[in-house]
């Protein structure tokens, strides 16, 4: 399993989004980019550097910019405003719904160090409440890219959409193993392996650890369908339903929330429309902490391990 | 351009519209609406450059307005419809299920004239910001206005607006705090004192004056004296009363949000001439 997808050096996801905001700055005029103080750490300033009349510094001042943002989206700009995941939503929750998802602003809010791999900062600076806020708001599409290449795809085909876009990625370096030419279709689900007894749905971070988790799997002799949910609003409802349809057994993986993620999403979709046993890889109901990326996700069990565990699981409760 | 003899007589009629409109709502914000009134008009029938027939979502070629304090909805209507954006008779609509008038601005139904939802108070200031720094980068002589309420000061989402318009020298953003004195529970500098405004806002890197809000003169001539490239945005400070036009409204906080009834409406409407008509 692991053969078919070579990863060619770890690298940040929020490099991939730097790398192709600037890209994008060179095919777009009406791009334009804002940030409240962390130019470096969301990787935005070789966008500066190459079109400073386009970059606006807003300081410590969040909530002024995503309605900055929104004024300049609404006059025609395609802002990216770029935070830490959690100063990106909950902090400025309110000023996103008025002006950007009820006012149908096209602003693509473009989070960084999302979720628990964060790391040392703690759990002040660290949200796995984001996709739950995010996928909430009228109109919203959330998408969680799973590595280098696919956050740089994403961040160049998100302005070709109109509306608000939530685009989440994070700080550690984890494995770029997407083709690089990849094309990037919002909403579509990518199946990385066709299997036959268990669907297992990740979305970032976790898509490399179900892969590991896929080929532990293999070799027991489980036959494992595995899909990459980059995109959780609009989520692929067909590519879910009929994998669930297959293979009649599900687990989900996402370094989040159980409360409002990716997991109680599909679960409810399939409650619907094809119920089947699910199985939840995520946190339960609790914040984090400091640590090492790598240590946190062993500590709050988002492993392959623990992906391995649930299939387990799952396959028992199946009919 | 309306001549100062017609804006009063608009102002007149837009205080009828503002009284009439949440009398038949049987909710909404009357006090603010009428101690705004007269800047209002101003700027819509003579200061601004805009027209209905120009109307863009995304302002190019127009000046912008954008109502901060957005439960002023009942003056921002009448001024809109009486500019000729919508037609007059959608007033009776106003706050009733399935209208593009909303309670508080909105855009989804495309109500011409409203460029943002507005009315989660201390937002509104950091959008026009935006709309005046895209108009910079456009390379647009066009001015942006918007209008802010004396206790959504309180809000601090408004300092980081002034702190940024200053910073990147938005000189084409010229905002009206609509100075009353008095919010929802009781006169400003009881709840949460601003202090001395004028200071703030000059101390805040922009250009402040303070107007009387309802002299049409004074209004006019400091909009005019504010559209000049010195590299500074602009506060005009107007120093109003609130429920201005109807005596039992002024100067007191219980008509922040409450509307008349059939009786205290016909009394209202006794004090305010029919000038163009009732819609």
């Amino acid at each position: 399993m692991k053969e078919k997808f070579t990863n060619t050096g770890n690298k940040d996801t929020r490099s991939g989004f730097g790398a192709g905001l600037l890209e994008l700055g060179k095919k777009r005029e009406d791009v334009v980019a804002l940030c409240a103080d962390l130019t470096g750490s969301l990787k935005m300033d070789a966008f500066e550097k190459e079109f400073p009349e386009r970059f606006i510094q807003c300081g410590i001042a969040e909530a002024n910019m995503m309605g900055t943002a929104a004024g300049l989206a609404l006059s025609g700009k395609v802002p990216f405003a770029g935070s830490f995941a959690e100063f990106a939503t909950g902090r400025v929750y309110d000023q996103v719904r008025q002006a950007i998802a009820y006012s149908e602003t096209n602003v693509k809010i473009c989070a960084s160090h999302a979720g628990i791999t964060l790391g040392e900062d703690g759990a002040t600076h660290q949200t796995m409440e984001d996709i739950g806020l995010m996928r909430m708001l009228p109109g919203f599409t959330v998408i969680n890219p799973c590595d280098y290449n696919q956050t740089k795809a994403a961040t160049m085909a998100i302005a070709d959409h109109h509306g608000p876009v939530y685009l989440r990625f994070g700080r550690p370096s984890v494995p770029n193993f997407t083709p690089e030419d990849a094309p990037f279709e919002i909403g579509k689900a990518i199946t990385l392996k066709e299997g036959t007894q268990v669907t297992i749905f990740a979305t970032g971070h976790m898509v490399w650890e179900a892969i590991e988790a896929t080929d532990t799997l293999e070799k027991e002799g489980i036959s494992v369908e595995l899909v990459n949910i980059h995109t959780i609003k609009p989520i692929d409802k067909k590519a879910v339903i009929e994998s669930a349809a297959k293979t009649k057994a599900v687990v989900t993986a996402e370094e989040h929330l159980i409360a409002g993620g990716m997991g109680e999403l599909i679960a409810g979709l399939l409650g619907r429309e094809m119920p089947v046993p699910v199985e939840i890889v995520a946190v339960d109901d609790m914040f984090g902490q400091s640590g090492t990326p790598s240590q946190l996700m062993q500590e709050y069990g988002l492993t392959a391990q623990s992906i391995v565990k649930s299939v387990h699981k799952v396959l028992k409760r199946k009919l | 351009m309306a001549k100062n003899s017609n804006l009063k007589e608009i102002a007149s009629q837009v205080r009828r519209d503002i009284v009439r409109m949440v009398n038949m709502a049987s909710s909404g914000h009357p006090g603010g609406s009428l101690s705004s009134t007269d800047v209002l008009v101003t700027l819509f029938f003579q200061e601004m450059d805009h027209s209905p027939a120009k109307w863009r979502r995304d302002g190019k070629g127009s000046d912008m307005f954008f109502l901060s304090a957005g439960h002023m909805t009942p003056v921002y209507y009448s001024v809109l419809a009486r500019s000729g954006y919508f037609p007059l008779e959608e007033l009776n609509t106003f706050r009733k299920l399935g209208s593009r008038l909303q309670g508080h601005p909105s855009v989804e139904r495309g109500l011409p004239g409203v460029h943002v939802a507005s009315g989660s108070l201390g937002q509104g200031l950091s959008v026009a910001g935006g709309a005046a720094m895209a108009k910079k980068m456009n390379k647009e002589q066009h001015f942006v206005y918007a209008l802010i309420g004396d206790g959504e000061s309180e809000e601090g989402q408004i300092w980081e607006a002034a702190l940024f318009a200053a910073h990147h020298k938005l000189d084409n953003l010229i905002a009206f705090t609509d100075w009353n004195g008095q919010q929802i529970d009781g006169p400003v500098e009881k709840i949460l004192n601003l202090g001395n405004l004028k200071a703030k806002w000059e101390a805040f890197g922009w250009e402040c004056n303070v107007v009387d809000g309802h002299n049409l003169d004074e209004i006019s001539n400091s909009i005019k004296s504010a559209k000049t490239g010195n590299g500074k945005p602009k506060m005009l400070l107007m120093d109003t009363s609130m429920g201005k036009g109807v005596d039992f409204m002024e100067g007191t906080h219980h008509w922040h949000g409450k509307a008349p009834n059939g009786e205290q409406t016909e009394k209202a409407l006794s004090q305010l001439t029919e000038t163009l008509g009732d819609f």
